[in-house]
């Protein structure tokens, strides 16, 4: 009732303003106030601004300049810190709501989605001034950011008004009255600021969601984000609501481990989301319903057999003779969402590079997975992998040679 | 010229587990820290991960995880009369180099020692009188008791998760434990590992001929388990490749799985690898440190200033260092004075192998975890009367079978031809049914006047500097201890259905190239008298008072026990006198 | 049919030592990863020899076919692959003593202070070969060592061991020790360094091999241990049979 008071207030007040001198900020809340700027430090991080818009190992905060994969080439985040010539400090509000929840840049241009605006669209207008706020007590850093990095035709940003006419939906995230409170907070952060679809809904090849598929997964910079839905196979069905929250929050449970780019997300963003938000994520997640698909195909006896022997002889060590590993320390292969996803880019990539799960404050073991590739190749990977998946009272479509072959191709060109 | 770096409060020499404590600690403290290390950084999905440490030849017979001699080695001698010769290849003890030092590749026996251990010269004298202990044995009291070390034997416990089962809680004897520790104030972390068939069956004849056997306290889990430090460890999957190896599946106490990850996110603390200190530097007085000096391996050589200085880089480096660093007096036996390499020691170690009959018994050695074992103390420090028997100390005795690795593991009974169709065939008849203890006794070695270190007087390391000279022997009094200690091992093992028994006892001459354990100490050993020790009671430098020097080096004899809980029980001991004591006023701790 | 893609490298079974090489770092923030770390082992690629002449690889066989004679059950140390497995640790460090300190002065000690030669292992067996080849030639009328009768062979190889047979130039017994030590290695190293083919030391004696948990078998006290050995190249059951 609240917001929606203030939204015509603003409304008004902005309407005003921008009559005015384009100053901006006269009719909203104050700008300055100390739980203002609070509460958009929290959105911040719940946003994880930081991610994108900072050099990684030592780059100054919000300064941009860092290179983002994207399947369409290497995308630069722009400089948000308050500098006047360099960053947003000479930014009104309505420019900064518009390129946050709209895609426009002040001089009209268009934002591409790597800067998650389909997913910010959600958020509300005092959110994302909140956040304003925020952004403009941190330093200003005088860095000009090359921002059009892409290959073409993918650099032509008029481009984008078709994308946006095509694929855009404008809108708040609209709470669901049959929903509890909780779910509603959930759906908003998943949907809106914690812009989960970026990473873990399905994209068309020109990059939109395909939203029929929410969060069922995607394949992205060499990794397979899982599907988060409450799916039993694919998504988090086995899951508990404390197995999510101890996920976000520590990077483990008893399940799973956080690796890759989620690790980054988990010490950047989701460790420091309160007890409450955690929890509605869960809530909302787990209400999801997973997809009806008939059993996959079951795999040949000769490959599971094989598979057997390998994970007998090798993989036990730590995910443990029965796949449940030890909680907070090796995955539960058995229940994993990741070993079992119909695309096993992540399960190949962990097998034949190693990895290492994330080190929060609560879990700062991060233990370390070997690297297999020297060791199996394609037919044997794609052997252990299908065991994994099928082995204990689960199923998951086998694993074929050839994806291993190419994903072993893929990767052999990464460095990270 | 050294290149000067900015200045720390603290640099530790070496990490491996104290100067890993250490480092915690001071920490923890607020300083600023940083560990120099010679080796390389080591953990297991990348330097040991679990699909190729199980190589026995590369990481047993090669020793890769280890120092090689050619960056830094010894000579040694047996007697004073000789000359020193170089070792070439690592024989009778094997010198860790990396992060994590030994603690990455020892087997993780986690012993304390007797309380009686700590003030050796005055116990045996009251009980046995001056005259029984033999004319040149160097024996000292430690200046700590058992007691003031308790709380750290269990902190040290308690970081590690150790297995056992607890013989003395708080003066209570316990059933199944050993009833001849010192007490100890709370159980082991977690209960004892499950034992493999030949270790039942030698706790069962042991039982039988009277003796109350325990399971060894080890640092291969038994469970999952989470340390105060917020690390968690997994079960020990009894792969058998524990002492040489670093383990793949973080279920072995190391720096690694019980420090080095909470450590590493201090934002106080650094570590720099592949970087060998060579040198503690001092002020003009020659009584303060000022920092150290290091070459990494691009050769460059840098300076490290620090405010206080750890010297935790493993036994004999720390003498080493101590002596070119011109810190304290050289030890010269003939004068009988100096402290710097005095009281040097080792271990008493042997074996008996036990042959039996393969259509009876199959011991599937392979199934083993490094600490694994049955363990007698009946023989040990002074549980026993020793007037009739002319010699003092003794060990522990157990079935401590680390592995079946096949190379090491495939024994014949004595007089079976060393090669051949004989040989042959009585390895493969024998090798499931033969239990062969890797060090089936464990004993002392206590310290005498012509048992040192010093520099030698020809042979030079690779930055033109002395090396370090070893003159060390068995004497009299060891070698008695040994054979009545195998004699009594021998017993329990033919009691346990043996039918044939290859008694191994140690001989003098001391063997450089027979390995022996790396259990050395001694060197820069702590007493309450600064004309026999280096260090004072809190490790801490009787000449230069911002240095203290961790390990074993500390050690004025060895006791049965493999030294690494009471190692690691000091350090907490130094660090908690550094911090509640020495930061509120640095200088000397004790004044003699 | 599956592509069979392992990212191996050719060559000897290198030992990647941890010597003095490392680059020094500063580690601080965090535990350091990188994919593909740690130097996985080499396997041992089979074809000409790689340190040994063909004459002196035919002794060595010989030797090894004697020191592990063939029986019904069993391979002989030569079909095992010993004298393969010893020319390629000849041709690595372990035969060039890298990493032990060969600094002079050399003098003779005492057996307690051990070998105080500057000749490692490689140059060692060059040496004793050409003088057990002279031996023979010398004493069985121009025969050389492979070409004896499986008893002149024992029975020369006995007396090396005894020391009742001298070497000109080279101490033979403990060059025969030195070879039993290394033809035994072979018999039960892991397969990829060459020897242990098929690893025919481990089924005789009943080792399982390169595995890593028991947990299942700790108290299955005096039961024999069902399953295959396996390597660290692992083995044939790890295939899917097409």
């Amino acid at each position: 009732m609240r917001n929606a008071a203030n939204l015509l207030v603003v409304t008004g007040a902005a309407a005003i303003c921008l009559a005015g001198a384009g100053l901006g900020h006269a009719a909203d809340p104050d700008q300055q106030s100390f739980d203002r700027i609070e509460k958009g430090h929290y959105l911040t991080t719940v946003a994880d601004c930081f991610a994108c818009h900072t050099v990684l190992d030592g780059g100054k905060p919000f300064a941009g300049g860092r290179p983002i994969e994207t399947p369409f080439g290497i995308i630069t985040s722009s400089n948000i810190t308050p500098d006047n010539e360099t960053g947003i400090g000479a930014w009104s509000d309505e420019q900064f709501d518009d390129a946050v929840r709209k895609g426009v840049r002040p001089d009209g241009s268009r934002l591409y989605p790597a800067m998650p605006f389909p997913a910010y669209t959600k958020m509300t207008r005092e959110d994302v001034l909140a956040i304003r706020a925020y952004l403009a007590t941190v330093e200003p850093v005088h860095q000009p950011v090359k921002a059009n990095t892409l290959p073409f035709p993918f650099n032509i940003r008029q481009a984008m008004r078709a994308w946006d006419a095509l694929y855009f939906i404008e809108g708040e995230f609209m709470p669901d009255s049959q929903q509890s409170p909780a779910w509603n907070r959930g759906a908003y952060l998943v949907q809106g600021p914690g812009h989960c679809t970026s990473c873990h809904t399905p994209k068309s090849f020109l990059g939109s969601d395909k939203s029929s598929d929410n969060l069922r997964g995607f394949n992205l910079q060499g990794w397979f984000a899982p599907d988060i839905t409450g799916d039993a196979g694919q998504g988090l069905g086995r899951w508990s609501e404390a197995d999510i929250t101890s996920y976000l929050k520590t990077g483990h449970n008893r399940i799973s481990a956080a690796t890759g780019p989620m690790a980054e997300e988990i010490i950047n963003s989701t460790s420091q989301y309160n007890d409450g938000d955690l929890h509605a994520i869960a809530v909302y997640l787990k209400s999801l319903p997973g997809q009806q698909n008939a059993a996959p195909a079951s795999a040949e006896q000769s490959t599971m057999n094989a598979g057997e022997a390998i994970y007998r002889d090798q993989c036990s060590a730590c995910h443990g003779l029965d796949g449940q590993g030890v909680a907070m320390l090796f995955p539960s292969l058995a229940q994993s969402p990741l070993a079992h996803a119909s695309d096993p880019t992540s399960a190949i990539r962990l097998v034949l590079r190693g990895g290492r799960s994330v080190a929060t404050d609560a879990e700062p073991t991060a233990p370390g997975m070997p690297s297999f590739g020297w060791q199996l190749d394609d037919a044997q990977v794609a052997a252990v992998l299908t065991y994994i998946r099928n082995g204990w009272k689960t199923a998951a479509p086998p694993v074929t040679a050839d994806a291993v072959g190419k994903a072993r191709e893929q990767l052999s060109t990464r460095s990270d | 010229m050294s290149r000067k770096l900015p200045k720390k409060d603290v640099v530790i020499i070496g990490l491996g587990w104290t100067g890993s404590i250490m480092a915690n600690e001071l920490t923890d403290e607020g300083l600023d820290v940083i560990a120099i290390e010679r080796g390389p950084w080591r953990d297991a999905p990348t330097q040991f991960p679990t699909n190729y440490v199980q190589d026995e030849l590369r990481y047993r017979i090669r020793h890769e995880l280890f120092l090689r001699p050619e960056q830094n080695t010894f000579t040694f001698r047996n007697k004073m009369d000789q000359t020193a010769l170089p070792i070439r290849d690592w024989g009778s003890f094997m010198p860790p180099n990396g992060v994590g030092g030994g603690g990455v590749h020892w087997n993780a026996e986690t012993w304390r020692f007797l309380p009686t251990d700590f003030v050796l010269r005055t116990h045996l004298t009251e009980r046995y009188g001056a005259a029984f202990l033999p004319e040149d044995m160097t024996i000292q009291d430690f200046g700590v008791t058992y007691d003031e070390l308790e709380p750290h034997y269990d902190a040290f416990e308690y970081l590690c998760g150790t297995s056992g089962t607890a013989g003395n809680l708080r003066g209570k004897i316990q059933e199944g434990g050993n009833p001849f520790e010192g007490p100890r104030s709370r159980p082991y972390p977690t209960p004892a590992q499950k034992q493999p068939f030949s270790h039942t069956l030698f706790a069962k004849a042991a039982r039988e001929l009277g003796y109350k056997p325990f399971p060894q306290p080890s640092g291969n889990l038994s469970q999952a388990y989470k340390n105060p430090l917020g690390l968690q460890m997994g079960p020990c999957t009894y792969c058998g490749f524990c002492e040489w190896f670093g383990c793949g599946n973080y279920s072995k106490a190391s720096p690694q799985t019980t420090i080095l990850p909470h450590l590493i996110r201090k934002s106080n603390f650094t570590a720099r690898d592949n970087s060998e200190v060579v040198q503690i530097n001092l002020d003009g007085s020659g009584k303060h440190a000022t920092g150290v000096t290091f070459v990494d391996t691009g050769g460059v050589e840098w300076e490290q200033p620090a405010d206080l200085v750890i010297l935790a880089a493993y036994t004999v480096f720390n003498v080493q260092m101590l002596l070119h660093s011109k810190i304290g007096t050289p030890y010269d036996p003939v004068a009988n004075k100096g402290v710097i390499g005095r009281n040097f020691t080792h271990q008493t170690i042997s074996s008996v192998n036990g042959f039996f009959d393969n259509k009876k018994f199959n011991f599937n050695p392979f199934i083993a975890s490094g600490s694994i074992g049955m363990c007698v103390d009946e023989f040990n420090g002074d549980n026993f009367d020793h007037g009739p028997l002319g010699f003092v100390g003794g060990g522990y005795v157990g079935q401590v079978q680390t592995g079946g690795r096949p190379i090491q593991t495939t024994h014949v009974p004595p007089g079976t031809p060393k090669w051949g169709a004989q040989w042959k065939s009585a390895v493969r008849d024998n090798y499931l049914s033969t239990v062969t203890p890797g060090t089936g006794i464990h004993g002392s070695f206590y310290s005498y006047r012509d048992v040192y270190l010093d520099l030698d007087p020809t042979y030079k390391d690779r930055f033109g500097r002395p090396m370090m000279r070893m003159t060390i022997d068995f004497h009299e009094n060891e070698l008695k201890q040994n054979a009545f200690l195998t004699d009594k091992f021998a017993e329990i093992i033919r009691a346990m259905g043996a039918h044939t028994l290859d008694k191994q006892y140690r001989k003098g001459p001391y063997d450089a190239t027979e390995y022996q354990t790396t259990h050395l100490n001694g060197g820069a050993i702590m007493g309450t008298d600064p004309n026999t020790s280096a260090i004072n009671r809190y490790l801490q430098s009787w000449d230069v008072s911002n240095l203290f020097v961790t390990g074993a080096s500390a050690f004025p004899q060895n006791a049965g026990y493999n030294p690494t809980g009471t190692v690691a029980a000091l350090a907490f001991w130094a660090a908690t006198a550094i911090r509640g004591k020495y930061l509120k006023n640095p200088g000397p701790l004790v004044h003699a | 049919m599956a592509m069979r893609r392992r990212d191996f490298l050719g060559g000897t079974a290198i030992l990647v030592l941890s010597t003095m090489n490392g680059r020094a770092a500063i580690i601080s923030g965090g535990l350091p990863w990188t994919p593909n770390a740690g130097s996985p082992p080499v396997p041992v690629r089979p074809g000409p020899w790689h340190y040994f002449t063909s004459d002196e690889g035919r002794a060595i066989e010989a030797m090894a076919d004697r020191i592990i004679p063939r029986d019904p059950q069993t391979a002989g140390g030569k079909d095992a692959g010993c004298a393969v497995f010893i020319d390629r640790q000849l041709a690595g460090p372990y035969g060039s003593a890298e990493g032990h300190y060969v600094g002079p002065p050399f003098m003779p000690g005492t057996k307690q202070q051990g070998p105080q030669s500057a000749d490692g292992p490689a140059a060692t067996y060059r040496k004793a070969l050409v003088a057990l080849d002279r031996y023979c030639q010398s004493t069985y009328q121009g025969k050389r060592f492979p070409d004896l009768s499986d008893e002149q062979k024992d029975e020369l190889l006995k007396n090396l061991e005894d020391g009742k047979t001298k070497l000109e130039g080279i101490d033979g017994q403990s060059f025969f020790a030195q070879v039993i030590k290394d033809v035994q290695e072979g018999f039960f190293a892991d397969p990829l360094y060459g020897g242990n083919r098929d690893m025919v030391g481990w089924k005789m004696i009943g080792y399982p091999g390169a595995r890593y948990n028991y947990l299942d078998w700790v108290e299955r006290h005096n039961e024999r241990f069902p399953l295959p050995p396996v390597g660290l190249t692992g083995r044939a059951d790890w295939s899917p049979k097409t």
